[in-house]
């Protein structure tokens, strides 16, 4: 155990009598992304800010490096990047970075830091002129002084482009490329699974998974919905295709990824009488119900 | 060691780049040039120089002025940084919140410093100028601006006291606003209230100048005109400065700032950003 990074043990924490995080394990090794996700009110940024020492927890054990959240080093080896962040106005980009680099004591190249998230033209401008992407990249700027240990992001990409999730994801690379673990908090499945090494799901404060996306899938089993419009006839297609109609024109239809093949050459070869065809893998909501039914079970 | 110290320098630039210290700066001077040259008639009189008037007219003047512009900067110091949610960042690092806040007690504090003494300065030089001035009413500027800036200090540490307990930088705004009227308007009220109930009884003669002195407002009033004889007759107060020892007044004012930072940090200590 002593090789990982950080490590929770069987967390609790309750606000009144609403538990917030129950018996929550976790744990990162060095250089490993892993993605954290959950709905809103999941427990997501309760887990980080207790993992911060930012918050007291009821029950179990939260190491960082083998040190206690909170201490004074656990706090040097890690970095944090809040949800929706902001800082003062008044300041520019350099002056906040270099204010972070001298809190953190480890200094640090500030305009190379701020170079290499693409603010080098804006650093001189003050912070309250620049938009939620740009106070965002000024966010990760600060999670990459000082090398740190373990890095907690939350929702990171929240109010980027594209073009800048591309740029984020690199960098959570090149954090963890290092030998950073990095833990990304997030609500959309679709941003992180390609870039994460394994997946932790927070439903109502209970870790319901905690595996690869691969493995998530395969053992759930997960539907792949098939949704086929007809030209004419859609009570033969839905016949046909063993589907149900929906709005009209549409034929939806239900089938396992070993089946999917299969299903899509019987489509195929109707020829004419199918006019579109549109594929959707399972999402995270479908991945949440299935493993929120199978924890209540 | 020199972690607060950073937290000073960027307080300082804020203070700087958002124009408080420009505007605290010449509201001091404006006020105490308006209260030096309209309070100097009485100089003939009283036989004193217009110097001493001038500091007597400064001191009404700092009671008020000194609190309100300590609370315009405390308010926001924790509170703001709740709102904007970079308090949660700024606590992830190694630095300790009894550095974040000494840092932004210092920079705050030099501000005020700063305002005080170019606000004062100005008008004692004029005044001493047109005026004359004796080695004692020299003294007595000297003594004003410092015990205005204590008096500042007070306020500085129960602003963010209010603003750890506000939540918001609304809620602790009204809080400041309410706290201001209480400790130097109300309060004297109050007093002045149960003195003429009392009609000159044992709570008037033994109790009343302790429990005046107990405001740090009513502190910084009693040291600056019991301290200087010149003062105390330009003020017309001498009363209540005659009942109580000597350093009765000087310690009700050093304590209190240390107190107050004492309250904020422990308050601060409890924010759960």
């Amino acid at each position: 155990m002593s090789d990982m990074t950080l490590t929770l043990k069987s967390v609790c924490k309750s606000r009144g009598k609403l538990c917030v995080l129950d018996d929550v394990d976790l744990s990162l090794a060095p250089g490993e992304r892993v993605a954290l996700l959950g709905h809103n009110g999941a427990g997501k940024s309760t887990l980080i800010k207790c993992v911060l020492g930012l918050t007291s927890f009821a029950g179990g054990a939260i190491h960082i490096d083998g040190a206690r959240p909170g201490s004074a080093d656990a706090r040097r080896n890690t970095a944090y990047l809040p949800e929706a962040v902001s800082f003062h106005p008044a300041l520019t980009g350099r002056e906040q970075l270099s204010l972070f680099a001298q809190l953190s004591g480890a200094g640090g190249d500030v305009p190379g830091l701020l170079d290499r998230v693409g603010l080098d033209d804006a650093m001189d401008r003050r912070i309250g002129a620049y938009s939620k992407g740009m106070r965002q990249r000024l966010g990760l700027a600060q999670v990459l002084l000082g090398r740190p240990k373990l890095a907690l992001l939350d929702e990171p990409t929240s109010g980027l482009d594209p073009i800048s999730r591309q740029d984020l994801y690199a960098i959570i690379d090149e954090l963890a490329g290092q030998g950073t673990a990095v833990l990304i908090a997030s609500h959309a499945l679709t941003e992180v699974e390609a870039r994460t090494d394994r997946i932790a799901i927070l439903r109502k404060g209970v870790m319901v998974a905690d595996d690869t996306l691969a493995n998530l899938s395969d053992l759930a089993g997960l539907p792949i919905r098939l949704r086929v419009r007809a030209r004419e006839n859609p009570e033969a297609l839905a016949a046909h295709l063993g589907g149900n109609r929906v709005n009209g024109a549409a034929v939806e239809m239900l089938c396992s990824p070993a089946d999917k093949m299969q299903a899509l050459r019987r489509i195929a070869a109707m020829g004419e009488a199918v006019v579109d065809l549109e594929m959707t893998p399972p999402r995270l909501e479908d991945l949440y119900r299935h493993y929120a039914k199978e924890a209540l079970q | 060691m020199t972690r607060f110290l950073a937290v000073t320098r960027a307080e300082l630039l804020i203070l700087r780049r958002n124009r408080w210290l420009l505007v605290a700066t010449l509201i001091m001077v404006l006020f105490a040039l308006a209260l030096t040259f309209a309070g100097s008639a009485p100089t003939g009189t009283l036989g004193v120089d217009m110097l001493t008037v001038s500091v007597a007219s400064m001191t009404t003047l700092s009671v008020y002025l000194a609190p309100l512009l300590a609370l315009m900067i405390a308010f926001d110091a924790i509170a703001g940084d709740v709102d904007r949610g970079s308090l949660a960042l700024l606590l992830s690092y190694p630095a300790g919140r009894g550095e974040i806040l000494l840092g932004k007690f210092t920079a705050h504090l030099a501000a005020l410093a700063f305002a005080m003494t170019v606000g004062f300065g100005t008008a004692g030089a004029l005044a001493a100028w047109f005026g004359g001035a004796g080695s004692e009413s020299l003294v007595a500027l000297c003594r004003l601006i410092l015990t205005s800036i204590l008096l500042g200090a007070v306020f500085l540490a129960l602003g963010y006291l209010l603003s750890a307990c506000a939540g918001g930088s609304t809620a602790a705004a009204g809080m400041s606003a309410g706290l201001w009227l209480i400790f130097v308007v109300l309060y004297d009220l109050g007093l002045l209230g149960a003195v003429v109930m009392d009609q000159s009884g044992t709570f008037t003669r033994s109790v009343f100048p302790w429990v005046m002195v107990a405001n740090p407002a009513d502190a910084f009033r009693l040291w600056n005109i019991a301290a200087t004889e010149g003062v105390a007759m330009a003020s017309g107060m001498t009363g209540a400065a005659q009942a109580l020892p000597v350093w009765a007044a000087p310690a009700s004012l050093l304590i209190w700032p240390v107190l107050a930072l004492l309250l904020a940090r422990a308050a601060f200590r409890r924010v759960e950003p």
